[in-house]
């Protein structure tokens, strides 16, 4: 099966500054990839790169012809004098029939906020919302930003699990960011950590029997959530440690 | 309808003008463009300075200054410069140097206070024409751009996952900010055009729970509040701009309280 997008010795730069060098990948059909980086990594600027939202100051994207991308942004600022409803929301930019906007919540698993406003959702509503308005355009390739941000560790691991039945109903690939380096989605087929380039990439350790994984966790994640471990060749200097800041990960 | 009685023109081109200035006022009040308005509008002086200096017909000079004014903010914004500040700076300086501007021309002197805040009264049929011709524009644009204008405001980098263009959206409101400034000038003048844009949008915000809502509601307050100014201020002898935006606030003092009280 040929890749949904292909990213040939990429360079990308934020208002000038380089933030990313030399990132070459593939994203195969259903996949699912997690990135892990910490802040200014280049995380961010690679998806946004991939939507086509910043050009490449070097490199090049290959997009497959016709690929639809569900996009689910970091946050969304509502400015408090915006009233706007779930419904009208999901509408953006092109209105849907009432039939649809159900169906889209009830996918994500909120099914009757359909006439809330969107200022009144709690964190793990909106992150369903803003999934089941990504999932509208039925995506070859579903593109998180920080999906879970703000939310605690069930609610995380809940949402994963969220993730996952989409991707198993729907078959699509999933591309996504989080700023944890060492807690990710188990469901994970890749890893690839970030720091101005890849720095390293593997598989999520599933080790939700040992011990250490429940004294982590707790019980109430349900396997949802993985370790990382970084397998770094190289140092980044002391400014830029953050494959030591944990010890007991390594 | 008889066009030639001065109060029947000054009644439509107040309610053309608040009727085009509303829909978009609501984006300049979703997106926190206030000052962004602000700055545009009191460029507007500075294009009265140039229309009569090199003979040009006044609409045109506000036009080509506040489209200047507002590419020039557009292209300066996401800069380093405190934003705030930029925007304080260009909104007052403008408002500055069009004063000046006027000074070096006499016949404009005489009736600065017209260019300031508008001289309704003394709409003619032309002017009326001109109203008339660039509030459709901006109405026809804002319903044309909507739904891509709410992503964009929303989120621009999910506006253009979705294939919209958010700097093709940007430059849409632009440009009809541009062409309301112009429109609006002999309406209620430099100072008070943007008070036309955010204060029935903000009047308006306790009384929708959708978008669309909020855009009808503002355009009722901005009609009313054209239509019963132009009464008031005959009935009061109070100048006409100052108590169309008079009263708008009132009407926003009003649903303020009103969700106040409901909690």
């Amino acid at each position: 099966m040929s890749a949904l997008i292909t990213v040939k010795d990429l360079a990308l730069a934020y208002h000038g500054r380089e933030v990313l060098r030399d990132v070459s990948l593939q994203l195969a059909p259903g996949e699912i990839v997690t990135i892990v980086g910490p802040n200014g990594s280049g995380k961010s600027s690679l998806l946004r790169a991939l939507i086509g939202a910043l050009p490449p100051v070097k490199g090049t994207i290959h997009r497959k012809p016709g690929l639809r991308v569900g996009y689910v942004p970091q946050k969304l600022v509502i400015d408090a004098t915006l009233p706007l409803t779930v419904a009208r929301f999901l509408g953006l930019p092109r209105r849907i029939t009432r039939a649809r906007v159900r169906a889209a919540l009830t996918e994500a698993g909120v099914g009757e906020i359909a006439d809330h406003q969107m200022a009144s959702l709690s964190g793990g509503q909106m992150q369903r919302v803003m999934l089941a308005r990504a999932l509208l355009a039925k995506p070859d390739l579903l593109i998180l930003d920080e999906a879970t941000q703000g939310l605690d560790q069930p609610g995380a691991a809940s949402f994963y699990r969220q993730i996952e039945a989409v991707r198993q109903r729907q078959g699509c690939a999933v591309l996504m960011v989080s700023h944890d380096l060492h807690v990710v989605m188990a469901a994970s087929d890749r890893v690839l950590c970030f720091n101005g380039h890849i720095c390293c990439e593997g598989t999520p350790d599933i080790v939700a029997s040992a011990p250490e994984y429940r004294a982590l966790f707790g019980t109430g994640t349900q396997g949802a959530l993985a370790l990382y471990r970084h397998e770094h060749s190289h140092s980044h200097g002391p400014e830029c440690n953050h494959d030591t800041a944990d010890g007991s990960l390594h | 309808m008889n066009l030639d009685d001065f109060l029947v023109r000054a009644a439509l081109a107040g309610l053309g003008v608040a009727t085009a200035a509303a829909p978009l006022g609501c984006f300049v009040v979703w997106r926190r463009m206030a000052y962004f308005g602000d700055a545009t509008s009191h460029a507007a002086l500075l294009g009265v300075a140039l229309a009569l200096a090199s003979d040009l017909p006044i609409f045109a000079g506000v036009l080509a200054v506040a489209l200047a004014m507002a590419l020039l903010l557009t292209a300066m914004s996401g800069r380093r410069v405190g934003s705030d500040a930029l925007l304080g700076v260009m909104a007052h300086g403008a408002l500055a140097l069009g004063l000046v501007a006027v000074s070096f021309l006499p016949q404009v002197r005489v009736d600065l206070m017209s260019y300031l805040v508008g001289d309704i009264l003394a709409v003619s049929r032309a002017d009326l024409g001109l109203v008339w011709a660039g509030a459709a524009a901006v109405l026809a644009l804002v319903v044309w751009r909507w739904s891509a204008l709410l992503a964009t405001t929303l989120s621009p980098d999910m506006a253009r996952a979705s294939g919209v263009d958010p700097k093709r959206e940007q430059l849409v409101l632009t440009l009809a900010l541009a062409i309301t400034v112009a429109a609006a000038i002999k309406v209620v003048g430099a100072l008070l055009i943007a008070a036309l844009l955010i204060i029935p949008a903000a009047a308006a915000r306790p009384l929708a729970r959708t978008p669309e809502i909020m855009a009808l509601m503002a355009i009722g307050v901005g009609a009313f509040a054209a239509l019963g100014g132009v009464w008031l201020s005959l009935l009061l002898d109070t100048p006409t701009g100052p108590t169309i935006v008079s009263l708008a606030a009132g009407v926003f003092a009003l649903t303020q309280t009103v969700q106040a009280l409901r909690g």
